[in-house]
């Protein structure tokens, strides 16, 4: 790898091994309660993750950070006992430990919150808790003592308002998280480890979970705590460890680190050089689409104008209305109110269907559930939209299709490959062909480099340079603040269903924060982009 | 229940399913006492109450089976098959002695549960999907049947048929046991651990699986169950007529009528979230169809397409209740109504 110059011989005893070399005594007085050493994950031969260590303390929140891929749902995984090492050891309170299932490492007291919840959504908050390990009295289940554990569980995290008996469906975000939790804790863990815990919360929630981590912290618990936002890892962590590229980058008391340096160690290079200049010569052209008041169920009073050429980022929360906004644009929750606007011309788009024909594209947030048929071929996936929609020019597609994905450089067999067999990237490249071959003017994009990683969402930006010099729109919804930064030639921010406010290429994090959140007091809440 | 400091904010659910369905169920049986006044019946003279109550017992007992393979996340395409099988079984077993009764009925639920063992080992064991696993066993049986048994065999024991023939007031015994098997079932689903995982499994086998469940006990158990109470019915069919019958199942379109009573009872085809109550809210609205068609002397055909047309409005009631996504910021946007409104 080119970029690792920049930090301190990964995978060797560096700088950031200081916190705890293998042989050395302790700084601390209290032995760690968890220690991991070497470990070495491989798929297929590829080291996912090499000759990590980590070491976690009773009563320490331990943030994990690396960029996607980088190996951090790994080694949590490997924790968990979801997966097996294939090197390394993993000790719990002095005692080695080998988890050949999730059950054995939850019996030694490590639990974990993923990301994707664990919970059944039509059971109550009681029965997921106690799933697997119901009180009983007699041969029956005791429901009064399941509910009252429950109900003492959820109190003694601070939680109150939230019923034992209410059904995981009917639950807000936050609240099945709580109950992930309040799982994780009912196992009596000493070690809680949490995937992306903040990612689908609003900001009036986050503060509820750091409530419930730094409870678990007075308890004793040593929390692992995996978060992109870094601002989190400074407010909440102790020591902070960096993963790049299945390897140990570094382990440091948070005192010593800014956000610089932790995206330096992260990505290898400086933020700068990661995203690709326009092409020369890209200027915005005329406007291609306008929004005036339009809103359907879940946002309105958005006024929007996008140009040709123009890549237009559009941040906000989890929650805030983006992908329903431009789900919206789509046809895919139609707009009930307001105009739109395409070239000048007054549309009404009420299906997918249409907005394809009248030159939209969107690449959806979930490229597995929305975007690709996974047991299908390249091929046939790369061809969908346009055979349902433009089926005259489906052999032209096809017959331009190798060009298409040489170009972007997707890395398979074949065109007849199964697509649940590429990587995230040429997942995503699969789904952009997808859209590239119906030449779309107008380039809807939801989280087009989630879950990918780094030199395939190099060349993701590189082609939405290319596309914007070509005459395409793009309007980008983004959780990465740097990506926004880095590509956007203007910054969209909402907030609440509505447009909070827009923002000049350059911006900072902290402006496009302050208008998402609505911290900046300047601005009234909601409503009057209206 | 739970202690007082917490303060439940259980949001107003909608009417349940089960909700509806009962709801479905007494306008169908408003409908129905209307419909036979007008032929000039009582629908609720003790004859016709009993009668709609018989018609519930057969289809009860089965679809009572087929909620568990269905909340487990299979399905059981052999119960007529089954059915058939331990009429005949018992009857030839019977072969009209009393003394017989008691080793006639342990041999065919015997059966039956083998049955329904096999079926359960290889939807878990080799993962075959219940429809197809049960599909085959279905054709097995189905030639087995067809093979053996040229007509109608064996013979019930006067005692033995005194169980389809005995009513407590308006009541048949048969829908007495039937009920009672309900209670069992829904003691097992809601009281018990393997119940409580039946429905974890069917929601959701993986989350099943990290919680540290044996996946494969509650799905085994179901179709050991469904196949039993199959077998009932069968027995039950055999103190009716008398005699075994090898397509008596396949007659009654157990099979599918029974899905459909469970889906009609507000159960989900996926599996993992429903009710035995449901189900027999389902049952009981087909008895009900079929009896008040039976008095107005609808045609069969006519029958079927009321049928059709009632258990597709269903499913289609059900799926507008759980279709869209939840809402994202449903807190939010409330607060956003209320500065509406303010305005």
């Amino acid at each position: 790898m080119p970029y690792d110059t920049d930090v301190a011989h990964p995978g060797q005893p560096s700088e950031g091994d200081a916190s705890g070399p293998p042989a050395g005594p302790v700084r601390d007085a209290s032995a760690p309660l968890l220690r991991a050493t070497g470990l070495t994950k491989r798929f297929f031969g590829n080291a996912v993750l090499q000759d990590v260590d980590l070491e976690l303390r009773a009563g320490a929140v331990h943030g994990l950070v690396g960029e996607n891929g980088a190996g951090k749902s790994t080694l949590m995984k490997i924790l968990a006992g979801v997966y097996q090492p294939d090197g390394g050891t993993i000790e719990i309170a002095g005692e080695r430990r080998a988890f050949g299932h999730p059950v054995q490492a939850q019996q030694a007291g490590l639990a974990t919150v993923f990301q994707e919840f664990n919970l059944l959504p039509d059971r109550s908050v009681a029965e997921n808790i106690y799933l697997g390990r119901e009180p009983r009295r007699g041969a029956l289940v005791d429901t009064g003592q399941m509910q009252r554990d429950t109900a003492e569980l959820l109190e003694g995290l601070g939680v109150s308002g939230l019923s034992p008996q209410t059904v995981v469906r009917t639950l807000s975000v936050a609240e099945q998280q709580i109950v992930e939790i309040a799982k994780a804790v009912s196992y009596d863990a000493r070690i809680i480890q949490m995937d992306e815990p903040t990612a689908a919360l609003a900001e009036h929630e986050v503060a509820l979970l750091y409530g419930m981590v730094r409870r678990l912290q007075e308890r004793g618990v040593a929390v692992l705590y995996v978060s992109h936002r870094l601002p989190e890892l400074f407010e909440l962590c102790e020591t902070i460890t960096v993963l790049k590229d299945g390897r140990h980058v570094a382990t440091r008391p948070t005192t010593e680190l800014d956000e610089a340096t932790l995206v330096r160690m992260m990505v290898g290079r400086p933020m700068s050089a990661f995203f690709p200049d326009p092409v020369p010569g890209t200027e915005p052209g005329p406007e291609v689409l306008t929004l005036t008041g339009a809103g359907n169920g879940y946002v309105d009073g958005i006024d929007l104008r996008l140009r040709a050429g123009e890549i237009v980022g559009l941040a906000g929360l989890q929650g805030s209305g983006r992908t329903e906004l431009v789900e919206g644009i789509f046809g895919a929750q139609p707009f009930t109110r307001g105009s739109v606007h395409l070239e000048g011309r007054p549309v009404r788009i009420g299906s997918p269907r249409q907005a394809i024909r009248r030159g939209l594209a969107l690449v959806t947030e979930d490229r597995k559930a929305k975007g690709l048929a996974l047991n299908q071929s390249i091929l046939d996936n790369a061809l969908g939209v346009v055979r349902a929609v433009f089926p005259g020019r489906t052999s032209t597609a096809r017959g331009s299709m190798p060009g298409v994905l040489s170009s972007m450089a997707v890395a398979a067999r074949g065109m007849d490959q199964e697509v649940q067999f590429l990587s995230g990237g040429n997942q995503q490249k699969v789904v952009l062909a997808r859209w590239l071959s119906t030449h779309p003017r107008v380039m809807l994009m939801d989280e087009p480099t989630r879950g990918i990683d780094v030199g395939a969402k190099h060349s993701i930006y590189e082609l939405m340079r290319q596309l914007a010099a070509d005459g395409v729109a793009i309007l980008m919804v983004s959780s990465e603040l740097p990506e926004v930064i880095g590509m956007s030639d203007r910054i969209l921010v909402m907030r609440e269903g509505r447009l909070a406010g827009e923002l000049p290429a350059g911006s900072s994090e902290e402006q496009i924060l302050a208008l998402a959140t609505g911290a900046d007091a300047g601005t009234p809440p909601g409503g009057d982009a209206a | 229940m739970s202690t007082a400091t917490t303060t439940p904010t259980r949001r107003r659910a909608p009417v349940t399913s089960t909700g509806i369905v009962f709801i479905v169920l007494a306008l169908t049986i408003v409908a129905g006492a209307i419909l036979t006044a007008m032929a000039g019946r009582n629908f609720f003279s003790p004859g016709n109450i009993s009668a709609i109550l018989t018609g519930t017992s057969i289809l009860g007992f089965i679809a009572i089976g087929q909620t568990l393979v269905i909340l487990a996340g299979s399905l059981d395409l052999s119960v007529p098959y089954v059915t058939s099988l331990t009429s005949l079984v018992a009857g030839v077993i019977m072969a009209g002695q009393t003394s017989n009764i008691v080793l006639g009925v342990v041999v065919a639920l015997g059966v039956s549960a083998l049955i329904g063992l096999a079926n359960g080992l290889v939807v878990t064991l080799l993962d075959v999907h219940g429809f197809i696993a049960t599909l085959g066993m279905g054709l097995i049986l189905a030639g087995y049947l067809a093979t053996n048994y040229k007509g109608s065999a064996g013979s019930a024991p006067r005692d033995f048929r005194l169980i389809g023939a005995t009513n407590i007031g308006p009541v048949p015994v048969s829908t007495l046991i039937m009920l009672g098997c309900a209670v069992l079932v829904i003691l097992l689903l809601r009281r018990t651990r393997i119940g409580h995982h039946l429905y974890a499994v069917g929601g959701n086998r993986e989350v099943a699986r990290m919680s540290g469940l044996h996946t494969t006990t509650p799905v085994v158990m179901a179709h050991v169950l469904c196949s039993v109470l199959a077998g009932m019915a069968g027995l039950l069919l055999l103190a009716r007529l008398s005699v075994g019958s090898p397509t008596i199942g396949a007659q009654g379109g157990y099979d599918l009528m029974s899905i459909a009573a469970v889906v009609l009872g507000g159960t989900v085809l996926a599996g993992g979230k429903g009710n035995i109550l449901g189900t027999l809210g389902g049952v009981a609205i087909f008895a009900v169809m079929d009896n008040v068609m039976g008095v107005m002397e609808v045609n069969p055909f006519l029958k079927d397409v009321v049928r059709g047309v009632v258990i597709i409005a269903a499913v289609a009631v059900y799926a507008r209740r759980t279709a869209g996504r939840p809402p994202r910021f449903g807190r939010q946007s409330l607060g956003d109504a209320a500065l509406q409104e303010a305005r």
